[in-house]
């Protein structure tokens, strides 16, 4: 790379990313720097050569495909009596799945397939539109004066506040014996319902700990998005999001001693 | 939160980026075929994720997905077909599926297909890192954050990922006109 540390605001700049100050003051600076010169003459030599055509759109007989599995996947998605018969899929596997099995061998995948299986149900995928609001929720948190509605260490104090303000008595655990001390909690809003969430800290870190009910048992899984670690699980009725910037193994620790203490 | 009403919507929101979620899996993965596997699996995810996604990025989202699936298919198929599919048919049938164009002549369509395939061929070369940075910039047109987004990356990195594929680019351009 051309030994300049402005070459990629040149870049920036040819994509339209530079605000008019910026632009201005790069200007100056190109006009006297043979490298970044060279850098921007590269880079539309580059841009010049991908056209439009190298844009692959879906062809017409791939969108039918999809837009019959996506129609044979729909019934599958809503709640169903037998629904209970299978209760080990995740509704949208099975979703998928069925259209696969009734069209047959039209993928050629073969083993793939059990591979697929197999992959899919050690590791569920995570919903993603969930954890982007978690951390969005984390990261409001964190805004000045956001952090908690009721700080106290006491969870005594901290359980009770929710008392009224929630269709449900989350757990609040005090986790100070294993460095987590609790510093207060906050009413948030995820998933479409209000949640609880509960603020640790550990060392100078704040984690949030989003807590609302659910169903089943799930062991931790974890996540990571825009450099913060995620953790979430489900046990005793209730759906867990841990998220911090701590570091993930400090996470799990997190997430194993609440699981732990009673 | 399944409800049956918020699938009309999907047709609205989700699915107008249809083309953008094939074109990107089409330049992640090596042939067609699997292309369309992640790009319906992608699909499906899409539809079962959509009541939980409230952004304002629909196209983002769904890139995304397509991203993490194609990953994840990557992964799954890794050793177990390492050798290249060749892309010989394949992309034959789609140059000759574009040829016909009515406004050049057969010459100068056929010199374009050339030119095209060979630029396809150099962004193809890219390592995936690369080349999704820049199908994101060049042919998506996403700006630096969408692409940090639909990348998990920070945009610093992202910036010197699109500087490294352009550079690369120009200089494959390059070698290829000296020969």
């Amino acid at each position: 790379m051309p030994d300049c540390n402005k070459v990629l605001l040149v870049q920036a700049e040819l994509d339209g990313e530079l605000g008019a100050a910026e632009a201005a003051s790069l200007a100056a600076h190109r006009a006297e720097c043979p490298i970044c010169q060279t850098a921007a003459a590269e880079l539309m030599q580059a841009r010049a050569l991908i056209r439009d055509d190298l844009y692959q759109p879906v062809a017409d007989d791939v969108r039918q495909r999809i837009m019959a599995a996506l129609d044979a996947a729909r019934p599958a998605r809503r709640p169903q009596p037998s629904a209970a018969a299978t209760p080990a899929l995740p509704q949208w596997w099975r979703g998928w799945w069925s259209p696969w099995w009734s069209s047959g061998a039209s993928f050629g995948l073969g083993a793939a397939c059990a591979a697929v299986l197999a992959f899919f149900l050690i590791m569920p995928a995570m919903p993603p539109g969930l954890t982007e609001q978690v951390v969005a929720g984390h990261v409001r948190a964190l805004q000045p004066g956001h952090l908690q509605d009721v700080a106290s260490e006491d969870r005594h104090t901290v359980k009770p506040w929710f008392d009224g303000k929630l269709d449900f008595a989350p757990p609040v655990k005090d986790l100070a014996a294993a460095h987590f001390p609790l510093t207060g909690g906050r009413l948030d809003y995820l998933d479409g319902r209000p949640v609880a969430a509960l603020v640790y800290q550990h060392d100078k870190h704040l984690i949030n700990l989003f807590v609302w009910p659910g169903a089943g048992d799930e062991a931790p899984q974890t996540a990571e998005r825009q450099g913060y670690n995620i953790v979430h699980w489900s046990q005793d009725g209730m759906n867990f999001w841990a998220v911090s910037d701590v570091e993930m193994a400090q996470l799990k620790q997190f997430a194993a001693d609440w699981r732990r203490t009673p | 939160m399944p409800n049956p009403l918020s699938n009309d919507t999907f047709e609205a929101v989700v699915l107008p980026h249809l083309d953008a979620a094939h074109n990107l899996a089409r330049w992640l993965m090596r042939d067609a075929a699997s292309a369309e596997d992640v790009l319906q699996e992608a699909m499906l995810r899409a539809l079962t994720y959509f009541p939980s996604f409230k952004g304002v990025n629909p196209r983002g989202w769904l890139l995304q997905i397509v991203r993490n699936t194609a990953y994840a298919s990557m992964n799954l198929n890794r050793g177990v077909d390492l050798v290249p599919i060749t892309t010989g048919s394949d992309e034959g049938e789609d140059v000759i599926a574009r040829l016909p164009s009515g406004e050049d002549d057969p010459e100068t369509t056929l010199i374009k297909a050339r030119e095209r395939e060979r630029v396809r061929q150099m962004i193809a070369a890219l390592p995936i890192e690369l080349r999704e940075t820049l199908v994101l910039r060049e042919l998506e047109e996403l700006s630096y954050k969408e692409i940090a987004d639909v990348t998990h990356t920070p945009i610093g990195t992202v910036m010197s990922r699109l500087w490294r594929a352009r550079r690369l680019l120009a200089q494959a351009a390059r070698r290829d006109e000296a020969a």
